[in-house]
């Protein structure tokens, strides 16, 4: 039997059933609202909306899998493509850009210019530390785990924050990318100067 | 053009929401998961209401609020109306969805509970456990309402019920009175 050619972002949205993304978005601040009111401490909500991510990731990745028919990625650079261009286009109706490779090809920036969560959002100045987004790292994180590939996933800049370029995040891989190898931990730090705004 | 996203990401969203106030937070504390949850959903309808009657005048009585929520509301959120509208002319008004899309690719599993033998699915704590789990889902939905309702001036209080399971979820509005004892 032919294999099934991978279906693009675009065809797939079309295809499965969609709703509102008002409510979306509503309900999601509505739940970091909730959280900041029950927990109090912004890092800890961040750490609970990286968690929450988490869980819906590995979860998502087998919807991903089973309605894109995307095959066995070569390397983390179609990886990062295929989560960018299918992976935001299916879920969130919007499609994201790849950027800023490091020389190993082991780090990527991922650019949303337009992001469903943060529409009508405005973060007050008692909530600077806090990272609004930071559910979408987690949902990467877990759906990536799934397939065998460990990574960070941090913000970078996001304009709710008052930075001028749009979100970024960046995606360093940790496992080498082998077939059926298991994966060895390397642990790659972010350098400290992409926190700070110039 | 409205900005759509995927169903399974609301799905999966709530769902974790959920799991995460009544599993982590709140273990054994329902009913405070429980008033979180509907918390989260109040805001949601607070919001959606202004949203949804920006351009349409005032309601003039209740009523209209209510078939208001039955037809556009329940369209504008899942793409239905809801089913069936009852009320007691009291201030009790009763909300039959056949099919709430939340609920409706909730299975129950009647193993769920380790230990337990075919014989007991029939007991009544197998039973309550999958129906209790269904209703924290629910009560975002309550919430939702009220939110809404709440923005339009009408104190209500808003309690949700699943009579066949899973596809069927009344939401019973009832005005909240404030008694005044002399």
């Amino acid at each position: 039997m032919a294999p099934v050619a991978p279906r693009s972002g675009d065809a797939i949205f079309a295809n499965i059933e969609r709703v509102n993304a008002e409510l979306f978005t509503l309900t999601y601040g509505a739940i970091v609202r909730q959280l900041l009111t029950d927990l109090e401490e912004v890092e800890e909500v961040n750490k609970q909306l990286e968690q929450m991510g988490y869980n819906i990731g590995i979860r998502l990745i087998d919807e991903f899998l089973a309605k894109s028919n995307v095959s066995r990625c070569v390397d983390f650079r179609e990886t990062a493509d295929v989560i960018a261009k299918v992976g935001f286009k299916m879920f969130l109706g919007v499609t994201a850009s790849v950027s800023n490779w490091d020389a190993e090809g082991t780090c990527c920036s991922i650019i949303l210019e337009d992001n469903p969560l943060v529409d009508f959002v405005e973060l007050p100045d008692t909530c600077q530390g806090l990272y609004y987004c930071n559910m979408l790292s987690g949902v990467i994180r877990g759906a990536l785990e799934m397939v065998s590939m460990k990574t960070e996933v941090t913000w970078i800049r996001d304009v709710l924050r008052g930075d001028d370029v749009k979100l970024l995040k960046q995606v360093p891989e940790e496992y080498p990318y082998k077939d059926d190898e298991c994966f060895m931990l390397k642990k790659i730090k972010i350098s400290k100067h992409l926190f700070k705004d110039t | 053009m409205v900005r759509e996203v995927s169903e399974s990401c609301l799905d999966s969203l709530l769902t974790e929401v959920v799991s995460c106030y009544c599993n982590r937070f709140y273990p054994n504390k329902h009913d405070l998961a429980a008033r979180r949850i509907e918390a989260i959903g109040y805001q949601v309808g607070h919001q959606l209401s202004e949203r949804y009657t920006m351009e349409r005048p005032r309601f003039n009585d209740h009523l209209e609020a209510i078939k208001f929520i039955c037809k556009d509301f329940w369209l504008e959120l899942f793409k239905k109306h809801v089913d069936n509208l009852r009320t007691n002319h009291r201030g009790t008004f009763v909300l039959q969805d056949n099919k709430f899309c939340w609920l409706a690719r909730m299975s129950i599993d009647p193993f769920a509970d380790s230990g337990k033998s075919p014989e007991d699915i029939t007991s009544p704590t197998a039973g309550n456990k999958a129906t209790h789990a269904m209703k924290m889902h629910l009560y975002f939905s309550c919430g939702i309402l009220r939110g809404f309702l709440s923005n339009l001036g009408i104190l209500c209080a808003v309690s949700a019920d699943i009579l066949t399971l899973p596809t069927c979820a009344y939401f019973s509005l009832s005005h909240t009175y404030t008694e005044i004892t002399l």
